[in-house]
């Protein structure tokens, strides 16, 4: 008999291309999701239409000439990168920054940080289907991004790092700017709890989905607020503090489950948390040269390699480099958090609705161009 | 009354002027909301909405009409041709029907029929059958499944929406909306049937297909469901009935809940009655928009498991308790 009836399971599964250009891919990602009806049977992230051959870019730039390289792959935390590459080649050279650039730069980076989950929290509403929390998100963003703009010239792509300092000094506006936006977002904390996360149908659509547990975010290497949704208290700040890191009294939020709620309430506390890092900085900036004048703008470190670990927004972000004793690196390579974050959805997204699928997508705050590079 | 009426020349009038009317009124008031729908879209994400072409850019949504008519209207290319150009049509002919039927006031009703009820609720089950037609027939992945999930959310909608409405007019024993609103007089519906009204009101919300039910276009996962692969004015009427029908559930909810062209508890206040009911209808609208604006979307089994599981049992008890206590009254 079996031969009359075609298996109706196999006529059933089709593919669907989500994306390159795609609402909800953030970028150009593409996702091949293998359906049955609305059930993911399958997802495999195809990744690589932004990229712009950034690591190779490096090898034929100087050190100080790859800075607006560095914030541009992970665009959302810019000065993130641009903090770490400059710790890096700090690392290499031997250069020792001035106290104040330290607190500047700390400052800085919290503040890019905090922009970064901002952005990730509205577009991550926005995948739900709730719009309105995207422009609140961006009316607190664009403080920070006006903060930045005033010391580094520059709202997206800061480049504001230098190796031994930063490229400005900041003044009393900036601080009292900065300290009246952590006033003004702790005050937005309990409308954003009000609208969303106490939302029901939130709750419903982001509890016991997507979940990445410890073992799956060892086997594909997620770092960040996915890997401390899951309960693992892993951030580069506290493990290996790098800059003036250890001097300031903040905690690691982790989850327990590792669900897409879990991962939304720990990068919902980590701003609060960068909010308290900034203004222990702001008490403990001391005064002094915001650069060290010795550093000639042809770096030049001497042979050898360097690999220096540091959070960003996503996860543990890495440079390796290695010098020739010449200008211009030998090797650049970046190691980014987005590609495991990313790549464990292969897993995770299996047996999930399309809606799901897109939440979990949102959840996870990927930048394709970081992957891409 | 209309019977009578039924072979004169005034009835015929009548009724060729209420066609005109509707046809004018059902496209402006589809403009006007899209304003409106942009305006406290703006107002509620704390910014302006359109404000460049008139006076607090009312004049918005007629130059974007204009846009769309001039623009092309591109079939895909293997898309079932006759099929898509149909959808759009037969998405937006059958709204204007309950236009018909709608008690705008005491003397504007065009047609009052003894089955009007029954009428908008036929018809507006014709805007699923153009969404499947329109999403089956674009040969794309996205609006096939967008199409499929309004027929699911219409098939579990429905009948919640249907028995809510069922436990008003057990009360009046009649489907003419004019003795539905009559029986409002004194007491809006809203106050003896809650429960109904709740129902009714969030089965229309999955019915216009809005948010937090907008499933079947979710734009962050369908790109835009059924309608992804029109342009122009298809798009166009598609994006028109979709205000129109919101109207029509709106203006159903004021006229079966809310004392249709009455003002509250018997006071009219000299306001005339079609005023009553525009406002109604419009301060309605809003809540509709409101949640749009206010809510994250439901997942697809979500909203299955609320329709089925919680409406529908909600909605048969409250009919059958509505019947018990008439039968003792």
């Amino acid at each position: 008999m079996a031969e009359y009836f075609p298996q109706p399971a196999q006529q059933q599964i089709y593919s669907l291309n989500l994306g390159p250009q795609h609402p909800s891919t953030h970028g150009v990602l593409r996702v091949l999701l293998t359906l049955d009806g609305e059930y993911v049977l399958e997802a495999d992230p195809i990744i690589g239409y932004g990229h712009r051959g950034h690591e190779k870019m490096g090898e034929n730039r100087t050190y100080l000439q790859f800075m607006p390289n560095a914030s541009r792959m992970d665009y959302l935390s810019g000065l993130l990168y641009n903090h770490g590459f400059c710790l890096a080649v700090e690392k290499l050279a031997g250069i020792d920054p001035p106290e104040r650039a330290k607190y500047i730069r700390v400052i800085c980076a919290e503040l890019n940080r905090i922009s970064s989950h901002l952005l990730w929290f509205g577009t991550f509403l926005m995948d739900l289907g709730a719009f309105t929390p995207f422009l609140y998100c961006f009316d607190d963003r664009e403080n920070i991004l006006d903060i930045l703009d005033r010391v580094s010239g520059s709202r997206l792509t800061y480049s504001y790092c230098r190796f031994g300092g930063v490229s400005r000094d900041v003044d009393e506006v900036f601080v009292e700017q900065t300290r009246a936006f952590i006033k003004r977002l702790r005050s937005r904390w309990p409308d954003y709890h009000n609208l969303v996360t106490k939302n029901v149908i939130f709750i419903h659509r982001v509890r016991d989905v997507g979940i990445i547990d410890k073992d799956l975010a060892r086997r594909f290497g997620v770092t960040g607020p996915n890997l401390r949704a899951a309960g693992v208290a892993f951030d580069m700040r506290k493990v290996e503090p790098y800059e003036v890191y250890d001097r300031f009294d903040f905690e690691i939020p982790t989850g327990t489950k590792g669900d897409a709620l879990d991962r939304y309430r720990v990068r919902l506390e980590e701003m609060e948390q960068s909010c308290r890092i900034i203004e222990q900085a702001l008490d403990q900036m001391p005064a002094g040269p915001y650069r060290q004048e010795r550093v000639r703008l042809k770096v030049k470190p001497p042979r050898g390699e360097v690999y220096f670990a540091f959070e960003s927004a996503r996860g543990q972000t890495a440079y390796y480099l290695v010098s020739d004793g010449s200008p211009y690196p030998y090797r650049v390579h970046v190691r980014v958090p987005s590609f495991g974050n990313l790549h464990c959805l292969t897993d995770v997204l299996k047996e999930t609705l399309v809606a799901d699928a897109i939440a979990i997508l949102g959840s996870i705050d990927i930048v394709v161009p970081e992957i891409d590079r | 009354m209309m019977e009578a009426a039924a072979t004169s020349g005034a009835y015929w009038l009548r009724l060729i002027i209420g066609l005109v009317i509707v046809l004018i009124f059902s496209q402006l008031n589809a403009l006007f909301l899209v304003w409106l729908e942009r305006k406290v879209a703006g107002h509620i994400q704390v910014r302006l909405g359109p404000m460049e072409v008139g006076p607090h850019g009312l004049l918005q949504t007629i130059v974007d009409g204009i846009k769309l008519v001039g623009k092309e209207l591109i079939t895909p290319a293997r898309a079932d041709r006759i099929l898509f150009v149909i959808a759009p049509v037969l998405v937006f002919t059958p709204v204007l029907v309950a236009f018909l039927v709608l008690p705008f006031g005491p003397d504007l009703i065009i047609r009052d029929m003894n089955v009007g009820l029954l009428l908008i609720f036929a018809f507006s089950t014709f805007s699923v059958l153009a969404i499947l037609v329109g999403g089956w027939a674009s040969n794309n992945k996205y609006a096939l499944l967008g199409a499929i999930r309004s027929v699911a959310q219409a098939v579990a909608y429905e009948i919640p929406l249907l028995l809510s409405v069922m436990s008003v007019v057990l009360m009046v024993n009649s489907f003419r909306f004019s003795e539905l609103v009559m029986a409002q007089q004194r007491v809006w519906f809203v106050f003896l049937q809650p429960v109904a009204a709740l129902i009714y009101f969030i089965c229309a919300t999955a019915e216009t297909n809005r948010a937090p039910f907008d499933i079947p276009e979710a734009e962050s996962e369908l790109v835009a469901g059924f309608h992804t692969e029109y342009s122009g004015m298809r798009f166009g009427l598609f994006f028109l009935a979709e205000y129109t029908n919101m109207f029509i559930v709106c203006a159903v909810a004021t006229s079966l809940f809310f004392g249709g062209w009455h003002g509250p508890f018997g006071f009219s206040f000299k306001i005339p009655g079609v005023v009553w009911f525009l406002a109604k209808t419009y301060v309605l609208l809003y809540v509709l928009m409101w949640f749009r604006w206010t809510f994250p979307r439901v997942r697809f089994d979500q909203l299955m498991n609320f329709s089925w599981k919680v409406l529908i049992p909600l909605s048969m008890l409250n009919l059958v308790i509505t019947a018990l206590v008439l039968k003792l009254i």
